[in-house]
């Protein structure tokens, strides 16, 4: 028998996908900065010069150090009732990606599972399924979370619950797309042949091949979640005071937009950058792992 | 003169492991009225070859070539709008999958009115009557009625007979033809065949023909290249090809055709031209 | 000897719905079929596309139920449409496909893919399932260290290896390839041919064997079966239907492949050189 060989010179899965995912500047660029907001994360309490729910007696609202009456002690200066700002930011970091990471999760989770139920199934399973999901797709999405925290309570984790069924409908909707494509293919059908049951056949042998739109959905889903939370706690209801929540900050100092803006500018500056360099590195993400687009 | 004519033609695609020469130093030329079969297996370079010609690749090739000239222009370096004027007019091409070549959202006759538009310049009414001669021409019954068909309402054989028609509507000097039968049936393969052939001989057109079969060299073909891995393995009229080749390689794919089996296994083309293995 | 497979006027039918705009019909895509394999032979089926050897293909893997008629696997009636399909009689037919680029699942490793028939229906343990893939491995022809490596790692020939590979892993007693070269070079065919010529010696195979190319029919078949619009226009053996064809499609067939040797150049040069002088 002759003796055969392969490609010696394929790339690793993960050199190939760096290729594709580098092309797009934007994306390296978010994902440098995801990386940044991390590692603040992960290392806010070294990082941060100052306990963030600490009270400074007689220092509220200083201005940043650059200001005349800026004091160096307080790089950002502080907020209405004496807190470091800095501080407060750095320790932000935390909860946002918190939230981010475990609405992502569930909504993908739950999500996921449904998808594959409807588009395995067909028929009333996948009506019922889709119908549901087109009730929740129609609340504008705040409004429902809203009702849904003003049954359960403000807070930040009955925010994430609500903002987790409220993003479910559309990996639902993926995955019930992806799975329907995929389980015509002789792949599939060749485990059937093989004897595969149903779970198998779902879990093992389908789902693994669509998980390329799900995780770029899934990056999309983060950002919109940090957005939402902002957006819950601007408004009262998510995180409560005094929790150094990006969102809630911004609703601590909306009366002070005239007088003093910074209290304003650092917390929304930190969610746009934030929700901006996700949203890049998602683009980039969908670029790399679209199949259609590989060039090569 | 020859009517198409390549020199040295190198090209190179931009790939996430570096570059990859898809043709590498092919020369060849095609006189008017002649058949010229293009033989190759896959990744040979056959089709990049041809696409290069047209100017269809993507934007991540790159063509060289120390000479690339039809009909006495040079189709080196020239601009995209004077290719235009070439392309679809004296120098077409069809190619393998029939269905997906055409436009699904719009009816055979408006895709090829439209090349008469924009080509011939012709109005609306001679427009009509040639696309009408032209699917005659070609063997579609029913012209008229046809003329209103989306692509996915007509068989595969028939959308090849559509594109054929679409190729020669401004009378080419040149047809290249891709693959274009080894998505059909083995019958209407005959058909297709029987069709280019009368149309080639009627028009005294350069046909280039395209196939990895070489049932279909036998049968078509007035000369053979052979490529290889985007080398040009062998060059020779088809009835020495066939008697005596002269290169291992071509005399290894005639051998493997199990019609030339002659024991109970079919030799192998050996280590040195392990094709599908790279 | 009780042949390995034997079809009893097969029948299949789709019913396809009418909707708001188009009627309802049915499409008849075999229309009784009979046919019987012996063991350690090869069954070709030819016809072109829409002639129902794919779909008679998939009845007599058990895919699909079949909507009239007998399938008989070893002697044993099988319809699936009542729920026959035990697991040892799902083990004794497998299926290789055209198509070597899909037939592949591109998550899993060429390793994974062979031990799954295992894992799925027997109690091997882990580490004879790996023994048992790493050798049907080789007996096709690749090598330990591609044991690990992703489908999209590999040539169409060699993914058509790795798919009869998988086939085998369950020791069928009937392998059905349907055009499993017609996607191939000319070549890489040339090696799949014979590693299943090989195979068919070695395990005493029995293929039933869809193809569309007469000269690959040719060189695999014993017994020939040509398909014409769901029915079985030819049956006989390879001799018989290559020498002394009967229907008139299979007279057709014949006359429309083209022939690369050199008679039939020599008298198109002549044909074409007789027309020349003519005008």
């Amino acid at each position: 028998m002759s003796v055969i060989t392969t490609k010696s010179t394929q790339p690793s899965g993960l050199s190939e996908f760096w290729y594709y995912f580098s092309r797009n500047k934007g994306a390296v660029v978010g994902f440098g900065v995801f990386l940044l907001v991390l590692l603040m994360a992960i290392f806010a309490p070294l990082i941060a010069p100052h306990n963030p729910i600490l009270l400074y007696e007689g220092m509220q609202r200083l201005p940043p150090v650059w200001s005349e009456k800026g004091n160096p002690m307080f790089l950002l200066g502080t907020d209405a009732v004496g807190r470091d700002m800095l501080s407060r930011l750095i320790y932000g970091t935390r909860f946002s990606l918190f939230i981010g990471l475990v609405v992502a999760s569930l909504s993908a989770v739950d999500g996921v599972l449904l998808g594959v139920v409807a588009g395995y199934f067909r028929g009333r399973v996948d009506t019922f399924i889709m119908r549901v999901m087109d009730i929740i797709l129609a609340f504008p999405s705040l409004l429902l979370a809203l009702v849904l925290v003003a049954v359960l309570g403000p807070g930040l984790v009955n925010a994430m619950i609500a903002f987790s069924i409220v993003n479910q409908p559309h990996f639902v909707r993926l995955t019930r797309a992806a799975v329907i494509s995929e389980r015509e293919k002789e792949y599939v059908v060749a485990s059937r042949v093989a004897g595969a049951g149903t779970f198998r056949l779902m879990f093992k042998t389908i789902l693994p091949n669509c998980m390329a739109p799900l995780i770029v959905q899934a990056t999309l889903a983060f950002s919109a979640a940090i957005l939402d939370a902002a957006a819950l706690g601007f408004l009262g209801q998510g995180a409560q005071p005094p929790t150094p929540e990006w969102g809630t900050m911004l609703a601590d100092s909306r009366e002070f937009l005239q007088s003093n803006p910074w209290l304003v500018t650092f917390p929304g500056l930190c969610i746009l950058i934030t929700v901006l360099a996700i949203n890049l590195m998602g683009d980039g993400l969908r670029d790399a792992l679209d199949p259609k687009l590989k060039r090569s | 003169m020859a009517l198409l004519d390549i020199e040295n033609l190198v090209v190179e695609f931009q790939t996430s492991t570096g570059p990859f020469r898809a043709v590498d130093g092919v020369s060849l030329n095609v006189d008017a009225g002649e058949v010229l079969a293009i033989v190759g297996e896959s990744g040979s370079g056959k089709s990049v070859s041809m696409l290069a010609a047209m100017g269809l690749l993507p934007w991540t090739a790159k063509v060289t070539a120390d000479k690339m000239v039809f009909d006495g222009r040079n189709l080196l370096g020239m601009s995209a709008s004077e290719r235009r004027k070439i392309i679809g007019k004296d120098m077409s091409m069809i190619f393998q999958e029939p269905i997906a070549s055409l436009n699904p959202c719009f009816t055979v006759g408006f895709q090829i009115e439209e090349v008469l538009r924009i080509h011939l310049r012709l109005d609306k009414a001679a427009r009509r009557k040639r696309a009408i001669e032209l699917f005659e021409a070609v063997g579609i019954p029913n012209p008229a009625e046809r003329l209103g068909h989306f692509p996915h309402q007509m068989s595969g054989g028939q959308c090849q007979r559509v594109m054929i028609a679409i190729a020669i509507a401004c009378n080419p000097k040149l047809l290249i033809a891709d693959e274009p039968t080894t998505a059909l049936d083995v019958t209407i393969q005959k058909q297709i065949l029987d069709l280019l052939m009368r149309l080639q001989t009627e028009h005294r057109m350069g046909l280039i023909m395209i196939t990895h079969n070489m049932g279909v060299v036998a049968e078509t073909a007035d000369r053979v290249i052979v490529q290889y891995k985007g080398r040009k393995m062998e060059e020779a009229d088809v009835l020495s090809l066939f008697e005596s080749p002269k290169s291992d390689y071509t005399r290894a794919l005639l051998a493997a055709l199990p019609e030339n089996a002659t024991g109970d296994r079919l030799p192998t083309i050996g280590e040195i031209f392990m094709g599908a293995a790279q | 000897m009780t042949p390995v497979l034997e079809a009893k006027n097969i029948v299949r039918n789709y019913y396809l719905p009418g909707g708001l705009f188009k009627k309802e019909r049915t499409v008849h895509a075999v229309k009784g079929v009979s046919f019987t394999v012996e063991q350690g032979k090869t069954l070709a089926i030819v016809g072109e596309s829409g002639c129902g050897k794919s779909t008679l293909a998939r009845i007599v893997t058990m895919i699909d139920p079949a909507s009239g008629g007998d399938l008989f696997i070893d002697g044993k009636k099988v319809d699936i449409a009542v729920g026959d399909l035990t697991p040892e009689i799902r083990r004794k037919v497998q299926i290789v496909f055209q198509n070597p680029y899909g037939s592949l699942n591109p998550r899993k490793k060429i390793g994974d893919i062979l031990m799954e028939p295992l894992i799925i229906n027997t109690d091997t343990p882990a580490a004879e399932r790996r023994e048992l893939a790493m050798a049907m491995l080789k007996k096709v022809g690749l090598q330990e260290v591609h044991f690990n490596r992703y489908p999209h790692m590999f040539s169409g020939g060699q993914r058509q290896r790795i798919a009869i590979a998988r086939a085998l892993m369950l020791n069928p007693r009937l392998l059905v390839l349907d055009e499993p070269v017609s996607a191939l070079d000319l070549s890489v065919q040339a090696q799949v041919l014979n590693l299943l010529a090989d195979l068919q010696d070695e395990l005493n195979l029995t293929y039933v064997f869809i193809s569309h190319d007469l000269s690959v029919v040719r060189y695999m078949a014993d017994d020939v079966m040509v398909m014409y619009f769901g029915e079985a226009v030819e049956y006989g053996t390879r001799d018989q239907v290559f020498n002394d064809p009967q229907h008139n499609y299979t007279k057709t067939l014949f006359a429309a492949t083209p022939r690369a040797d050199v008679e039939t150049i020599k008298a198109r040069l002549a044909r074409k050189n007789a027309a020349l002088v003519a005008s």
